[in-house]
Order: structure tokens, then C-alpha cells, then sequence
């Protein structure tokens, strides 16, 4: 597991070092509390009851029997939850997701929720509730869902960024454009030109813990919530608002957090658990089983995606565009915006244009999934760099380090790349003996790019110091792969002291400041930063007390390897203080010693990865195994190596399994028809070989230690280096992800004639 | 459903819990006996969070009646260390950073100690066909099966 740290030229003492995550003896030993691990007296079981239908009106709900069912403390719909959004669409749209409002609008949508004394009585008070269902057309493919006379899904919602503004409802909630140049012209100086289409299939994040929280509502309207989430703040911000309640009366806390990779930052049943707390007047516990959080929490789009490249001869692009249609489920968001910005990222063109369409489905609600919306642009782009790259007769690597960004490079969405890694990690995938492993039959390698912008966003940070000179430091960024011990390392670096000598503590919505959430790879780059800030609050006050006990200027004291230092001809002979000896004083010298900081982290450092991979298919069947695979990715100085690597061969394997078997199978009846892990197969430990990693080190200049966002990009590029490998492996291009054997056989029969 | 009483022993501890006879081990033992160590990802036996052990056997246990634990022997994830001596296993996937959201890493304990009992010294392939009832979706297994890999050398020492 290679790691370059050539680039950088910071020296460090603890940073890069790979110690023991302080969570850990909880989360070995069964300790560690996640969403479904606590309990209230006197709590109760909290169901909710779905729509079996993909689209249809909601006539009457009868829930009298239920509501008359001993044990049943409450039974509650959508006339529980009164809009108090103001106008607010995008609130409205979070309420009525979380429970229907006059209209089902996917297979899943909630409807109704009860909570009962034991999840036996709960479960038969859902069979008691009767719902008249009057069922609607629906449509659940993105490309269906915008042809004439397809079923209008949100009849509020008309295409916003085209003009003249259109007067009638559609499907296609946005078009958003990006780019510069002139396209037309730049396919006019091309040699050669590569068009294809592409799709790739809807998929879910997977994580291994469901959605799970306690609620709790008192007569007074002030509250609590346990909750498994990846931002408590933004939780209850937004539950508070929903409900009427004051932010400062709803204490939100966060549970440990068995996996979100971006489906953890909305809330999908938290509002309802509260409501039904204040209904029944009592805790309620709400979890959901794996079947509700694949039909009914956000899984990731799935497109539609059209690429034209057109290159010279001697491997210069002169001109690229690209047409992405994402699936938003029920409710619009900018996910083919996203599309369109990432799709071209990593490359220096003069000439490129891409247009993204937001779209909807009778689906779910569509989430945050790890860099959304990238894979599938760089699926479509990468698959047809390498297409263009063998019309050219040009190799596939040298053909991208020739268009690859660099400093100075406008970008397609915009901004100016300050120092970036997308041509080192081509370098270095050119130079990695993975590229040197011989093929066997029926094998093929592949490799392609792909960016994140990550992102940085409100931070709040307490570090206090204690009697005995160990150091709390409180974050709001939840922990959800090992942050808190790249926050004590980071601390423990700026203090001077060993990492040991700092807890990191998440703390509850009542105890800090807001914080964005865990999400944008920023736990470590914005609470990182916060906590060197307050870190440096702290040493300013370590100085003043030193200056104080020694009776000198507080100008000749500087903070040195975890020590205050006397300066000076005057003071030079003093013996240093160490911080503990400060700190025992503290009571003595004006009182307790903290730090504290408020920043907007911004500049989080845009992150470029390149992948290998190498595959076999055996042609009788179209099964494929990954046989090699290889990350190399820019993370800015990695704090923690260990966890940088994690989350680099975490989100390889993802992709992998998107690339490979996941997907969303939805019926001719609109209803999802593998809403379980068996039938929608994730990858599994025999299915994978060892990730091997490679880090290179290119500092952010807009953070103290150069630290970027890690986390995402490594689900960038699997899609279409798998694709790419998979194409080489058989001599057929693979354009429909994921490439199943039933797709790939059917691509081996088509290109054979028979 | 009239609840049964169910005599059994958890961790080797003789422990005793009243719960009807459809509910499943998983809840029994979560819910009744507090050990919320043991993790429910899907309630289907297709990820292998709920993990433990029973009369030795690797099960998951929300495949298992509650009741059907009477008089048999559990061990959980809370059974895995002695005293204040972590177990290898726990020591190693600690070391080798083997978790990072940490719900998967109960079940994946229990199986990999199930198949460390019955095979001291297995091959990759082994580690990796051994652990493939149990799903993770943050590590790409790769940390993982390196931790059982040293966990084994350790324990083959011993």
C-alpha cells in the first residue's frame, strides 16, 4: 500500500501515523450504540404502513379499527402533519416523502405510521388500517418518463432553465448547461469522432444498518431524538421545522453510524417517530427493516447518458459534449446537474458543452450516494475516451495524460484548477507494475479517471483542556469511518502532544454549534481545520497562563513540542512548562483552558483518482471477477493512512458491485422486485481480491495541512474501468451498467451474429 | 401468543428470558437480554450481522426462534474477550483498521472465530469463501481479511 508524500513539504510528528481509532474496543466488543441499540421507559414500537402501489391517489384512510386495537397508542397519517412549510416547496417535498399526502407516488411511499406497546401489536395494526387506493399510470424509466404522454408525476413541476418557460407540467424538472468554447467548430478540426449512448441501472448505498431512531416529544413541545444520521444538526433543523417545534427544544443526538455514503443526510421517518411521540405521549422507537429502506430511502439515479468526443490524430481533443438524463425519483433535485458538471472534470478542453436534465419517476425519492451523480457521467465519458483513444491507434493512459487537467485549467463547470492530481495519478498508473501483470484468457484490463469537488461547509469546534493536561475535543461532524482519530491526531499535532493525550467526543445538537453534516467528503477537512484553529485559541491561552505563572511578558512566550517557552536573554533560563503543568494550574491562573472555532471550511480541494482493474469473463456464462484492482487517488496529506486507504478500497468495491450486479428491477407494475440483500446482491468477501491502494500526496493550499476531501472519488472511476476491461476482455463494448451476465451474454450473442 | 420461558446459557453465563414462540433469537437477545452487540441488517440471514454462535455452530440468529435457544449454549459478540483481554481477532481488526462503521464487525468476529476454530490456518480463498455470509460495505473486505490473517499467525503461536 504505497504512499507518495514527495509533494509534500510540510514536516509532521504524529500526522500520517496509523494509530488505533479510539472507537474501537467499543465497536469490537459490542459496546458501540448504533440507531437501534437504546432504549426509553416506556417506549413503544413505531410501524409504518407503505403503498403497495407506484403512483396512485389516496381516496380514505380508515384507520378506526387500528386506532380501537388494545395496545395501539397511536395511529397517525398525513392529516397529523399539517404544512408548515410556508411555501417552502423543498421542505414540503422532505414531509410529503416522509408520509403521503392525498397521493402514493412510488412502490414504498409511506402512508401511514402506528405505535403500540409491542411490535406485535404494531404489525397487526397496520393490517387493520384500510387505505382506498385509486391507482394512476405510472413510469419508473428515465427515458419513458419524458416521452409524450407519459404520466405526470408532479403536476407543480415545469422545466426550469429552458426558454420560453414552458406552460405545461413535465417530467423534466431542470436543464442546466455547462461548458465554454465552441463545440461546433471543435468537431470540425476532429480526425475522428466517438458518439455512444449509455445507461446505467439505479443502485442503493447499501449500508448495513437500517434507519433507526428513538423519539421523544413531551406535553411542553420540547423533545428528543436518538438517531442514526450523518447530521444531527441538519436533522433537527429540519424536524423542528416540520413539526413547529423550536430548534432549541429539539436535542438531537447522534448514534453511532453503521454506514451512510450520503443515504444517512435526509431524514426519512425521523419527523414521523416525533409525530407519533407527541401523539401518543410517549417514546417511540422506529426502525426499519431492510425491505422499507431499499423501497422507500434514496437510492442513487439511474441515466441515460449520450457522449460525442471528437480527437486529432495525434490525441487532442478538440471538441467534447455530453447529454445526461438522471432519474430523481419522485421529487426534483439537481442530480443531473451534478452530472453535467463532474462529466468532463478531469480534462483540459478547449471545446466542451454538457447538458444535464433532472427527471422524474415513480421511485423513490433519489439520496446522496458517495460523489453523487459522478460514476454514471464517467461511465459514459471514460467508456468513450477509450473508444476514441483506439480509433486513434493511441494508448488509452498516454491519450488521457495528454488532455489531462492541470493548474491553470478552466474547468467544464467553471472555476480554475488551482494545484491538482489527476496528471499524477496517470503518471503513476502508467508506472504501476499492475499495468505489467500479464492477462490470461478470457482476460482484460481496464483503467479510467474520475473528480469529486468535495466540499467543506459550517463547522463549530471545542477543545478543552483538562486538569490533567488531556485534551477533549468536541466536534459536530458525525463520525462515520474513523474521523475521530484523525481529529485527535490532528489536535495532538498542533498541541505538540502525543495522540493518546486527545479524546474526540461528537457532540449532541445541545452542546455545540451548528455543523453541516458528514457529507461532501469534509469530517476531517472542515473539522480538521476547525480543530487546528481552536487548537491555536488554546495555545494563545497555554501562553498567557505560562506568562502568568513565570510573571513575564506573554510576548516572550512561544508554544514549542507541546511546551510554553520562555524567550530571551531575559527569561531564556526559565525551564520550559509542559502543558500539563499549565493545565494543574489552571483553577490558580483564570480558570478552565479552551479553544473554541467557528469557520465556513471552504476550498475543500477538488480530488482526481485513476483505477485499474482487470477481469475475467467466461464466455459461457458472462460472469465477470475482478482479478486485480488498483486506486491511485490525490488525498491531499492523508492524517490517518490506514483509513485513507479504507475508504479508497471502500468505494472501489462499491463501484464494483454497481459495475457488476446491482440494480434496482422494478416490475410492469411499478413495484421494486428485489428489496432484499439476497435478490440485490451486493458484493461478498469471495467475490473481491485484495484493493491495492496507492496515495499520492498533493497538498490543498487552502488548508493548514494540505488535507483534501478523501472519501468519495473512489466511486468514480469503477463503473468504466471495469466497463473499459470488460470490453477488452471479450472484444464487445459494454454500454449498459450494470453489466450483468445476462447483459454481457446478451452483447456476446448480438456481436456474433447468432 | 402466550410467552415461553427459556432456559439457556449466553456467554457462559445460565441466563433466562420469557418470549413468544415467533419471535426470533435476534430479538430475544437484543431486546430481552440487552446484548444489542448482535445486529440486525436485513432480518433474511442474507448479511450475517446477527451472527453468534450456537452449540458451536455459526447461525444467524434472526433464522432462529427465540424459543429454540433453550437449554443450548449462545456465544455473542460480547462473549468474544476474556475478561479485560481482547480476543486476537477483536486486538487485530482493531490494528489493521478492519472497521470503519463498525455495525458489520460483531458478525464478522463470530464467523471469523467459527472458522479459525474448525481451520487454525486458512488460505486466502478460505478467509474469503469463510466470510461470505457476512456483508460489510465500507472496507472492500480487504482490511478485513488481513486482519484474520494476523489474528491466525497469533493464534497459531499461542
Amino acid at each position: 500500500m504505497p504512499q507518495d508524500t514527495s509533494y509534500t513539504h510540510q514536516k509532521f510528528n504524529v500526522i500520517g501515523t496509523r494509530p488505533k481509532r479510539p472507537d474501537g474496543i467499543d465497536k469490537v466488543t459490542g459496546r458501540a450504540k448504533f440507531g437501534a441499540d437504546t432504549s426509553a421507559p416506556g417506549q413503544l414500537v413505531g410501524l409504518i404502513l407503505r403503498s403497495p402501489h407506484a403512483h396512485a391517489t389516496i381516496r380514505k384512510i380508515d384507520t378506526s379499527k387500528a386506532e380501537r386495537l388494545k395496545g395501539v397508542k397511536a395511529v397517525l397519517t398525513s392529516a397529523d402533519l399539517p404544512d408548515l412549510t410556508d411555501g417552502d416547496r423543498a421542505m414540503l417535498d422532505i414531509l410529503e416523502n416522509c408520509m403521503a399526502r392525498g397521493r402514493a407516488l412510488y412502490d414504498g411511499h409511506a402512508v401511514a405510521a402506528v405505535a403500540a406497546i409491542d411490535a406485535q401489536t404494531a404489525k397487526k395494526a397496520l393490517k387493520l388500517i384500510k387505505v382506498d387506493y385509486k391507482v394512476l399510470p405510472h413510469v419508473t424509466d428515465v427515458d419513458e418518463a419524458i416521452k409524450p404522454g407519459a404520466p405526470i408525476i408532479q403536476d407543480w413541476v415545469f422545466t426550469a432553465g429552458v426558454e420560453p418557460k414552458p406552460k405545461r407540467p413535465s417530467n423534466i424538472s431542470q436543464r442546466t448547461e455547462f461548458g465554454h468554447g465552441d463545440v461546433e467548430a471543435g468537431f470540425a478540426e476532429a480526425d475522428v469522432i466517438v458518439e455512444r449512448s449509455y445507461k446505467t441501472e439505479q443502485t442503493h448505498q447499501g449500508y448495513i444498518e437500517p434507519h433507526a431512531c428513538l423519539a421523544s416529544v413531551r406535553p411542553d413541545g420540547s423533545g428528543e431524538l436518538w438517531v442514526t444520521t450523518q447530521g444531527h444538526f441538519t436533522f433537527r433543523n429540519i424536524c423542528s421545522s416540520l413539526l413547529g417545534m423550536d430548534v432549541a427544544k429539539l436535542k438531537v443526538t447522534a448514534s453511532e453510524i453503521g454506514g451512510g455514503f450520503g443515504g444517512k443526510t435526509h431524514v426519512w421517518m425521523e419527523p414521523v417517530a416525533l409525530a407519533l411521540s407527541r401523539k401518543a405521549n410517549r417514546p417511540v422507537k422506529l426502525v426499519m427493516s431492510r425491505d422499507e429502506v431499499f423501497r422507500a430511502t434514496g437510492p442513487t439515479c439511474s441515466t441515460s447518458v449520450d457522449v460525442k468526443i471528437g480527437a486529432k490524430k495525434d490525441g487532442t481533443i478538440t471538441a467534447a459534449t455530453a447529454e445526461l438524463r438522471y432519474q430523481n425519483g419522485a421529487f426534483p433535485n439537481i442530480w443531473g446537474m451534478l452530472g453535467a458538471m463532474t462529466s468532463f472534470a478531469c480534462y483540459d478542453l478547449k471545446n466542451v458543452k454538457s447538458i444535464g436534465y433532472d427527471i422524474l419517476c415513480n421511485r423513490p425519492k433519489v439520496a446522496a450516494y458517495r460523489a453523487p451523480s459522478a460514476p454514471m457521467a464517467a461511465f459514459g465519458v471514460e467508456s468513450t475516451m477509450d473508444l476514441v483513444a483506439a480509433e486513434i491507434g493511441m494508448d488509452p493512459v498516454d491519450f488521457r495524460i495528454k488532455n489531462a487537467a492541470k493548474e491553470g485549467t478552466l474547468a467544464s463547470y467553471g472555476p480554475t484548477y488551482g494545484p491538482i492530481g489527476i496528471g499524477p495519478t496517470l503518471e503513476a498508473v502508467k508506472n504501476h507494475p499492475h499495468m505489467r501483470a500479464r492477462l490470461g484468457k478470457n482476460q482484460g484490463r481496464g483503467m479510467a479517471c474520475g473528480f469529486w469537488f468535495n466540499f467543506g461547509g459550517q463547522t463549530c469546534t471545542d477543545l478543552n483542556i483538562g486538569i490533567d493536561g488531556t485534551v477533549t475535543l468536541t466536534v459536530g461532524t458525525v463520525d462515520v469511518g474513523g474521523s475521530r482519530a484523525s481529529l485527535s491526531l490532528i489536535a495532538a499535532e498542533e498541541l505538540g502532544i502525543p495522540y493518546d493525550q486527545v479524546i474526540t467526543n461528537i457532540a449532541d445538537t445541545a452542546s455545540l454549534g451548528f455543523n453541516d453534516m458528514t457529507e461532501g467528503s469534509r469530517g476531517t477537512f472542515s473539522s480538521g481545520m476547525a480543530a487546528i484553529f481552536a487548537a491555536r485559541n488554546a495555545i494563545e491561552v497555554l501562553r498567557k497562563r505560562a506568562a502568568q505563572m513565570w510573571e513575564i511578558p506573554v510576548e516572550a512566550v512561544v508554544w514549542e513540542k507541546g511546551e510554553a517557552k520562555a524567550m530571551g536573554k531575559k527569561h531564556g533560563n526559565l525551564p520550559q512548562l509542559s502543558l500539563k503543568e499549565i493545565a494543574a494550574k489552571a483553577p490558580n491562573t483564570g480558570g478552565p483552558i479552551a479553544g473554541h472555532s467557528e469557520v465556513v471550511a471552504d476550498n475543500a480541494g477538488v480530488s482526481f483518482a485513476s483505477h485499474i482493474c482487470d477481469v475475467e469473463v467466461d464466455p459461457e456464462t458472462g460472469a465477470t471477477k475482478v482479478i486485480r484492482y488498483t486506486v491511485i487517488q490525490d488525498a491531499g496529506k492523508a492524517i490517518h493512512p490506514d483509513y485513507v486507504e479504507g475508504q479508497f478500497q471502500g468505494g472501489a468495491v462499491q463501484g464494483i458491485g454497481w459495475a457488476l450486479n446491482e440494480e434496482y428491477i422494478y416490475g410492469e407494475d411499478g413495484r421494486l422486485q428485489n428489496a432484499g440483500f439476497l435478490d440485490y446482491r451486493m458484493p461478498v468477501c469471495s467475490d473481491i481480491p485484495f484493493i491495492d491502494t496507492q496515495i499520492l500526496e498533493i497538498p490543498n493550499p487552502n488548508h493548514p495541512y494540505g488535507v483534501r476531501g478523501v472519501g468519495e472519488t473512489s466511486i468514480v472511476p469503477p463503473l468504466a474501468a471495469i466497463g473499459n476491461a470488460v470490453s477488452n476482455a471479450v472484444g464487445v463494448r459494454l454500454s449498459h451498467v450494470p453489466m450483468s451476465p445476462p447483459r454481457i451474454l446478451k452483447a456476446l450473442v448480438e456481436a456474433s451474429g447468432s | 401468543m402466550p410467552s415461553v420461558l427459556v432456559s439457556t446459557t449466553i456467554n457462559g453465563d445460565a441466563v433466562e428470558y420469557a418470549c413468544p414462540q415467533d419471535e426470533t433469537l435476534l430479538d430475544s437477545l437484543r431486546d430481552r437480554v440487552g446484548l444489542t452487540g448482535v445486529k440486525e441488517g436485513c432480518g433474511t440471514g442474507d448479511c450475517g450481522a446477527c451472527s453468534i454462535t450456537l452449540d458451536g455452530r455459526l447461525v444467524c440468529s434472526c433464522l432462529v426462534l427465540g424459543v429454540e435457544a433453550n437449554g443450548r449454549e449462545i456465544t455473542t459478540v460480547e462473549g468474544l474477550s476474556d475478561g479485560d483481554k481482547l480476543h486476537p481477532l477483536q486486538e487485530k481488526f482493531i490494528e489493521h483498521a478492519a472497521l470503519q462503521c463498525g455495525i458489520c464487525t460483531p458478525g464478522f468476529l463470530i464467523a471469523a472465530k467459527a472458522l479459525l476454530d474448525r481451520n487454525p490456518n486458512p488460505t486466502v480463498e478460505e478467509i474469503r469463501y469463510g466470510l461470505a455470509g457476512n456483508l460489510c460495505r465500507c472496507t472492500g473486505y480487504d482490511k478485513i481479511v488481513r486482519a484474520v490473517q494476523a489474528a491466525a499467525k497469533q493464534m497459531r503461536k499461542k
